[in-house]
C-alpha cells in the first residue's frame, strides 16, 4: 500500500547519486590547482560519513521500526570491519617489515608459527567478503533469538547489547586474540589489486559506500513498506498483542537484527579501507551510543533521517574537534540531551510530520502514562 | 512446564471431550496470593458464555491461562479436546483459533484501522510469508467488509491512535472477527460505550456465536443480561454458580458475594 | 649440675662472668677471627650494651685505640666509650674496628641473640623468624635459654618453630630429634616450611622421609585451601567495589527505572571532590588529613546529590516513562561532565592520599589483608546497610516506595512527587557520590574514572534483580568472588568475559535478575 520509493526516499536517493557523480569529477577531472578541486583526503571523509550513514541506516531498522534500542551495533559494524581488515592484512604478503609471506607482521612479532585456522580462506576476497555478512549476521542471529526468545525487551536488551560489545572489545584488545590486539590490523596495502593509498582507489571506494548505502536503504525499506514492516512496527508498538494475534514476534525481530548487523558489517567493512585501521576501540560501547544519537538525530523510523543524521552529526564533529577540541564532547552531550528532549522525531520525523501530513511512515510509539515501567513492575502485586 | 501427567501427551491427538473449552481445576499462585483455586470450565462449540464476578474473582487470570501468557501451577486446559493449552504459548494458541480482546482496548496504535484489521486476517503467520506473501496482495473488499460489520469503515485510513476508546473496543472486536477465531475470549467489551453502542455491541456478539465460540466477561448486567446466554459467575478463583441469568442473579451466594444488597 | 648454675649464674648476675675473655678486649684485637670471638662473647654476656655496641660495630662506627685498645663509639658528633657510655675526648690515633663478612653475619646472629632476650615482644618474634631463617646452630644455646624464659604463646610458637628448624638442618641431629623437630615445622604450615620438609626427603633415614612426606601433603592442602580462601577474600573485596559502584543504581535503575548513564560520572565526582577535600586540608589545615576521607564522605554526598537532583529537574522528570530516551539524554549528560572535568582539572590523575588507617596489612591465619581494603568492604556494607534503613524505615523511605508504585496514588494521598522524585534521585546520585570517596583509593581519579563501573553496575543491578537491594547486594558479592576465584585459571580479562557473557545468558533464562518478582503486574 505504501510505495516504496516515496517522497523523501527519491529526495534521499537522488541527493546520494549526485554526490556520488559530482566528488568523483570534482576530484578527478578538475586540475588540483583549481579552487573546485577536491582533494583526495576529503573524498575518503566523506566515504567515512557514508559508511557511517549505512550504520545508521541499519540501526534504525531495529530501532526505529522493531523498538530494540540496540547499544551493540558498534560491534557489528567491528565485526565487519575485521573480516575486510584481515583480507587486507593477507594481501600484505611478503611486503611486511619482517617481510614473512604468510604472516602479518604482528604475528611474527608474536612469535605465531603459522595461521590460526580462522585466517584461513582470507586470502580470497571472496570469502572474506562473505564473513563480512557471515559474522555478524551469525553473531546478530544467535544473540537475537536468545534474546527474543527469553523476551527480554527495552532497557534489559540494550544493557545486555552493551556488554556483549564490552565483552568484544575487551576480548580483542588480547593479543591471543590473534587479531593484532591493541594495535588492531594497518598498514594495508591493497584490495583486489587496487593500491588502497591510490587516488583511483579512494574514489572508487567512495562510490561503492554510496552504493550500498542506497542498496542498503532499499533493503530496509522493502523491509519496512511490506506486511512484515506493519507486523515489525506492530511489534514495537505492542509486542503481547501480537501474539495473540498468533506473530511470533522473536522471529520478526530476530531476522530484522539479523538483516541489520550484516548491514552494519558491510559498512565496517567499507569504513576500513578508507580509514586505513581497524582496532577493538571500534567495539568502545560509546561508539554505539554514538551511533544512536545520530538516529536519533535525523529521525528514527525515517531510514532517510539516519542516514542524513550520521553524515550531519559526523560534519559537525570533523569540524568542531578541529576547531575547539574541548568543546566537542559538550557539544555531543548537548546533542543528546536537546534532541531527546526538544526533537524527539529527529529533523527528517519532524519535517515530514509538519509537512507530510499522515502519511508518516511510522510514528513514535505511543507513550505510555505517567508511571515509569520498570517501577511499576518493580513491585509485583 | 511443571504440570501434572495427563492422559494427553502433545502427541495424542484423539478427542477426549466433545467440549470445544474444557477447563478443569485450575490453579495459580500469584506471590502466594491463590488467583485461581480450582477453576473449572466446559464450553461446546458455538456456545455463547458470560463470565460475571467481583474484582479478584479470577476472570483475566482465567483467560491468561487459557491464552498462554500465565502458566498455572496446576490443573488441565483442552481445546477442542485435543489440544493442551497449557503446553502452548501464546502464538501456537492462538493459531488453533483462540482470539482474544483486552480489557483494555490494545491496537496498534500507529497503523491505520485497515491496517490493523490487515494484520489481524486469517493466513499464514511466518515473517517470511509477511515479506513478500499473500499478506501483501490482501484485497480490500474483506478489509472492508469487517469494518463496515464494525462500523468503522469510515475510519478506515486513519490512525488508531486517533479513535476514541468505545472505536478502539470495535476496532478490538473487528480483529477478532478478521482472525476468524474458534473461540473469541472478550474481555469488558462495552467499557466505555454509550448504552447504544452497548445493545449494538450484544447484538453483534450474538450474530457471532453459533459460528464461534465466545466467552465474555463482563460487569453490565443490562449487558449480560442481553446476550441471553449461559452466566457464569465467579468468586476468589473458583465457580460460585452457573446457569441462566435468571438463576444466577436470583442465587442468593451470587447476591451475597457480587451483586449485593 | 654446674652447668645449669652457671646458667642461672648468667642469666641473674649479668656482666660478670670471670672465666670468660673480656669481649671489648677481643673487639679491639688485631685479627679478624679475635673481632669474631669478641662478637660472638659480646652477645653471650648479656651486657646491656651489647646491641648498642654491636651495631655500631656494623655500621662501621666503632672505634679502636690501638695503644691501649679501649673502644670508643661515635654517636652523631659525639664519642663515648663503648664500655661505660662515659663522654671520651677525640683522639687522632682511634681507628675503626673492621669487618669482613664472616664479622658480620656474626654481628646479625649475635643481633639475633639479643633480641631473643628483649623485653619487648614483637622484637622477641622477630628474633625467632631471623633465626628460623638463617637455621644458624650456633643460636641453639640462645634460643633453648629463650624458649625456657618465654611466657608469650605466640611468640614461644615462633621458637619452637625456629629450633625446630635449627635442629632439621644442623648436622649431626638423631633421627628421633628430627621426627620431634618436624611436627612443629609442618604446624607452621607455609612455603618455608615446605621448603625445610622438601630437604628432608633426600634424609637417610626412611622414618624421617615418609615423616616430612606426610607433612609436604598436609601443608599442600593447608595452602590449596589458604590461596582460595584468599581469592575469595579478593572476590569480596572486588564484590564491595562493585556494590557501592552499584548501589546508587539500584535506586535510579532499581526503584525508579531510571536508566541513568551519568551514574558513572556521579561516582567519578565523588572521586574529585575528595581530591578537592584532601587538597583543601593540606593547604589549610595539615592536622585533619586523617580525617579526609570521613570530611569527604558528606561533601561527596551533597555535590553528587545536588548534580543529581539537577540532572532529574532539568532532563529525567520530562522523559519518564520513555526509559530509552532517558538512556540517551543520561549519557549526553555524562559525555559533558566527564569533558567538564576535564576541561577544569586536566585528563590526568589526580593524587588522592591515603590516610594512616587505610594503609598497611596484617595477618589472619595465614591470610593477608589490607587496611585499605577491609575499610572499603566495611564501608560498602555500611553504605548498603544505611540504604536499607533510609527505604524501609524512614518517612522518605515510605514515600519514595509509594510513589514508584503508584504514582497517582501517592499524589492523591498528597504526597508531593515531583520534590520525592528529585529527592530519591538526588539520593541515588549522592550514594554514587560517596562510592567515589571509597573508589578514590583503589583506583585513578581521572575523567574517565566513572566510565569503568558503568556496564558493571547495570550487569550487578540487572543480574541481582530489579527493584531488589539484597538482590544487588547478592549479585556483586557473587560476581566479584566468581570473578577472583576463576582469575587464577583463566586470567583476568577472560574471567571478566567470560562474566559478561554468563550474566548474558543469564538474562536470557531469568530476565528478571536473581530474585525476580511473580505477578500479573510484572509479567504484562
Amino acid at each position: 500500500m505504501t510505495r516504496l520509493i516515496d517522497l523523501k526516499g527519491a529526495i534521499f536517493l537522488g541527493l546520494l547519486a549526485a554526490f556520488c557523480l559530482v566528488v568523483p569529477v570534482l576530484n578527478l577531472a578538475v586540475p588540483a590547482g583549481s579552487g573546485l578541486h577536491l582533494p583526495t583526503y576529503l573524498v575518503s571523509l566523506f566515504g567515512k560519513y557514508l559508511a557511517y550513514a549505512l550504520l545508521a541506516v541499519s540501526l534504525d531498522l531495529v530501532w526505529g521500526y522493531c523498538g530494540i534500542l540496540s547499544l551493540g551495533h558498534g560491534a557489528f559494524f567491528a565485526l565487519g570491519g575485521y573480516a575486510m581488515g584481515m583480507y587486507l592484512m593477507r594481501q600484505i604478503g611478503a611486503r611486511g617489515v619482517y617481510g614473512n609471506p604468510v604472516l602479518p607482521d604482528f604475528m611474527v612479532f608474536l612469535n605465531y608459527k603459522e595461521l590460526p585456522w580462522y585466517w584461513l580462506g582470507f586470502d580470497h576476497f571472496a570469502f572474506a567478503a562473505l564473513m563480512v555478512l557471515l559474522v555478524p549476521g551469525l553473531l546478530a542471529f544467535l544473540f537475537g533469538w536468545l534474546a527474543f526468545r527469553s523476551r527480554v525487551t527495552g532497557v534489559y536488551l540494550s544493557i545486555i547489547t552493551q556488554a556483549m560489545t564490552y565483552a568484544l572489545m575487551l576480548a580483542f584488545f588480547r593479543n591471543d586474540m590473534g587479531l593484532g590486539g591493541n594495535n588492531g590490523l594497518t598498514d594495508f596495502k591493497d584490495l583486489l589489486g587496487f593500491n588502497v593509498q591510490s587516488q583511483n582507489f579512494r574514489v572508487g571506494i567512495f562510490v561503492a559506500t554510496g552504493v550500498a548505502l542506497a542498496l542498503g536503504y532499499l533493503i530496509a525499506r522493502v523491509m519496512t513498506v511490506s506486511a512484515y514492516g506493519k507486523i515489525l512496527i506492530a511489534v514495537r508498538d505492542a509486542e503481547s498483542r501480537t501474539r495473540f494475534l498468533g506473530y511470533r514476534p522473536e522471529h520478526f525481530k530476530t531476522l530484522a537484527f539479523t538483516v541489520s548487523a550484516m548491514m552494519a558489517g558491510v559498512a565496517g567493512a567499507l569504513y576500513v579501507p578508507q580509514v586505513g585501521i581497524i582496532n577493538p576501540g571500534e567495539f568502545a560501547p560509546g561508539n554505539s551510543i554514538e551511533a544512536v544519537i545520530w538516529v536519533a538525530v535525523g529521525g528514527r523510523g525515517t531510514l532517510v533521517g539516519a542516514a542524513l543524521g550520521a553524515i550531519v552529526v559526523n560534519y559537525a564533529k570533523t569540524v568542531l574537534t578541529g576547531a575547539m577540541p574541548d568543546a566537542w564532547l559538550f557539544a555531543l552531550g548537548a546533542l543528546f540531551v536537546v534532541v531527546t528532549l526538544f526533537l524527539p522525531r529527529g529533523i527528517v520525523g519532524t519535517l515530514v510530520e509538519r509537512f507530510g501530513g499522515r502519511r508518516a511512515a511510522a510514528k513514535l510509539p505511543p507513550e505510555p502514562a505517567i508511571p515509569p515501567k520498570l517501577a511499576e513492575e518493580g513491585q509485583g502485586s | 512446564m511443571e504440570r501434572p501427567a495427563t492422559a494427553l501427551g502433545p502427541a495424542n491427538k484423539t478427542k477426549v471431550t466433545d467440549a470445544l473449552l474444557y477447563v478443569d481445576d485450575l490453579r495459580v499462585t500469584f506471590d502466594g496470593y491463590k488467583a485461581l483455586r480450582g477453576l473449572s470450565l466446559t464450553l461446546l462449540p458455538g456456545e455463547m458464555r458470560a463470565i460475571i464476578g467481583p474484582n479478584g474473582a479470577g476472570k483475566t487470570t482465567m483467560m491468561d491461562c487459557i491464552t498462554g501468557k500465565t502458566k498455572p501451577d496446576s490443573g488441565t486446559a483442552l481445546f477442542d479436546g485435543k489440544h493442551d493449552l497449557l503446553a502452548l504459548d501464546e502464538p501456537a494458541i492462538a493459531d488453533l483459533g483462540i482470539g482474544r480482546k483486552f480489557q483494555k482496548p490494545t491496537v496498534f496504535e500507529s497503523h491505520t484501522v485497515a491496517d490493523n484489521v490487515l494484520l489481524a486476517l486469517k493466513g499464514p503467520r511466518a515473517a517470511a510469508a509477511s515479506l513478500f506473501g499473500w499478506r501483501n496482495r490482501v484485497a480490500g473488499e474483506r478489509i472492508d467488509a469487517i469494518l463496515t460489520t464494525v462500523g468503522l469503515i469510515a475510519h478506515r485510513a486513519r490512525p488508531a491512535a486517533d479513535l476514541s476508546h468505545g472505536q478502539k473496543q470495535w476496532l478490538e472486536i473487528g480483529m477478532l472477527l478478521a482472525q476468524d477465531p474458534k473461540l473469541l475470549l472478550v474481555d469488558e467489551p462495552v467499557a466505555g460505550m454509550t448504552d447504544a453502542e452497548t445493545a449494538q455491541t450484544a447484538e453483534l456478539l450474538r450474530r457471532i456465536a453459533g459460528e464461534h465460540a465466545v466467552v465474555v466477561v463482563e460487569h453490565d448486567m443490562h449487558f449480560v443480561r442481553a446476550l441471553q446466554c449461559r452466566v457464569t459467575c465467579l468468586h476468589e478463583g473458583a465457580v460460585l454458580a452457573e446457569g441462566s441469568i435468571d438463576a444466577v442473579s436470583a442465587d442468593p451466594k451470587v447476591v451475597e458475594v457480587y451483586l449485593g444488597r | 649440675m654446674i652447668r645449669l648454675l652457671t646458667l642461672l649464674a648468667l642469666l641473674l648476675a649479668g656482666p660478670a662472668l670471670a672465666q670468660a675473655p673480656d669481649p671489648y678486649a677481643q673487639l679491639a684485637g688485631d685479627g679478624y677471627a679475635e673481632i669474631e670471638a669478641g662478637v660472638a662473647g659480646l652477645a653471650a654476656s648479656g651486657d646491656p650494651r651489647a646491641g648498642a655496641v654491636l651495631s655500631a660495630l656494623s655500621d662501621g662506627r666503632l672505634l679502636a685505640r690501638p695503644s691501649d685498645k679501649a673502644l670508643f663509639m661515635r654517636q652523631g658528633a659525639a664519642l663515648v666509650d663503648a664500655k661505660t657510655g662515659a663522654p671520651a675526648a677525640d683522639d687522632p690515633s682511634l681507628k675503626a674496628v673492621r669487618t669482613n663478612n664472616r664479622v658480620r653475619r656474626g654481628i646479625e646472629a649475635a643481633q639475633g641473640q639479643l633480641n631473643l632476650v628483649s623485653p619487648d615482644p614483637a622484637k622477641r618474634r622477630e628474633a625467632a623468624d631471623a633465626v628460623f631463617k638463617a637455621r644458624d646452630a650456633a643460636a641453639l644455646p640462645a634460643l633453648d635459654t629463650a624458649l625456657a624464659r618465654e611466657k608469650d604463646a605466640g611468640v614461644r610458637q615462633a621458637m619452637t618453630e625456629a629450633r625446630a628448624a635449627v635442629v632439621l638442618a644442623k648436622s649431626g641431629t638423631s633421627e628421633a630429634d628430627k621426627l620431634a623437630a618436624i611436627p612443629a615445622i609442618q604446624a607452621r604450615g607455609d612455603g618455608d616450611a615446605m621448603g625445610i620438609l622438601r630437604g628432608l626427603q633426600a634424609d637417610p633415614s626412611e622414618g624421617v622421609r615418609a615423616a616430612a612426606g606426610r607433612g609436604i601433603a598436609a601443608i599442600e592442602t593447608r595452602l590449596a585451601l589458604l590461596r582460595a580462601l584468599q581469592n575469595v577474600w579478593y572476590g569480596i573485596s572486588l564484590g564491595s567495589v562493585l556494590l557501592l559502584a552499584a548501589i546508587g543504581l539500584a535506586i535510579t535503575f532499581g526503584v525508579m527505572g531510571i536508566i541513568n548513564m551519568a551514574h558513572g560520572e556521579m561516582v567519578m565526582l565523588g572521586a574529585y571532590t575528595t581530591y578537592l577535600v584532601q587538597e583543601a586540608i593540606r593547604t589549610k589545615a595539615p592536622a585533619l588529613f586523617p580525617w579526609s576521607l570521613a570530611i569527604s564522605i558528606p561533601c561527596a554526598f551533597l555535590v553528587a546529590g545536588l548534580v543529581g537532583v539537577l540532572i532529574e529537574r532539568c532532563i529525567i522528570r520530562f522523559l519518564y516513562g520513555r526509559p530509552l530516551e532517558t538512556l540517551l539524554a543520561t549519557f549526553g549528560v555524562s559525555l559533558a561532565l566527564q569533558q567538564g572535568v576535564r576541561s577544569i582539572f586536566g585528563p590526568t590523575n589526580r593524587e588522592v592520599g591515603a590516610p594512616a588507617f587505610m594503609s598497611g596489612a596484617f595477618d589472619l591465619f595465614g591470610l593477608s589483608i589490607t587496611w585499605g581494603r577491609l575499610w572499603i568492604i566495611a564501608f560498602a556494607f555500611a553504605v548498603f546497610l544505611g540504604l536499607l534503613f533510609v527505604l524501609r524505615k524512614t518517612s522518605f523511605g515510605l514515600k519514595t516506595r509509594a510513589v514508584t508504585q503508584n504514582r497517582r496514588m501517592a499524589a492523591a494521598m498528597g504526597i508531593r512527587t515531583p520534590y520525592v522524585d528529585a529527592l530519591t534521585f538526588g539520593l541515588g546520585s549522592g550514594i554514587a557520590g560517596i562510592a567515589g570517596v571509597a573508589l578514590s583509593q583503589i583506583d585513578n581519579v581521572s575523567p574517565n574514572l566513572g566510565q569503568g563501573y558503568i556496564i558493571d553496575s547495570f550487569l550487578v543491578v540487572v543480574f541481582g534483580g530489579v527493584g531488589n537491594l539484597w538482590g544487588t547486594l547478592v549479585a556483586a558479592l557473587t560476581l566479584g568472588v566468581v570473578n577472583k576465584l576463576a582469575e587464577p585459571y583463566i586470567g583476568a580479562v577472560l574471567a571478566k568475559i567470560g562474566l559478561l557473557i554468563f550474566i548474558i545468558l543469564f538474562i536470557q533464562k531469568r530476565p528478571r535478575g536473581l530474585f525476580a518478582l511473580k505477578g500479573r503486574a510484572v509479567e504484562s
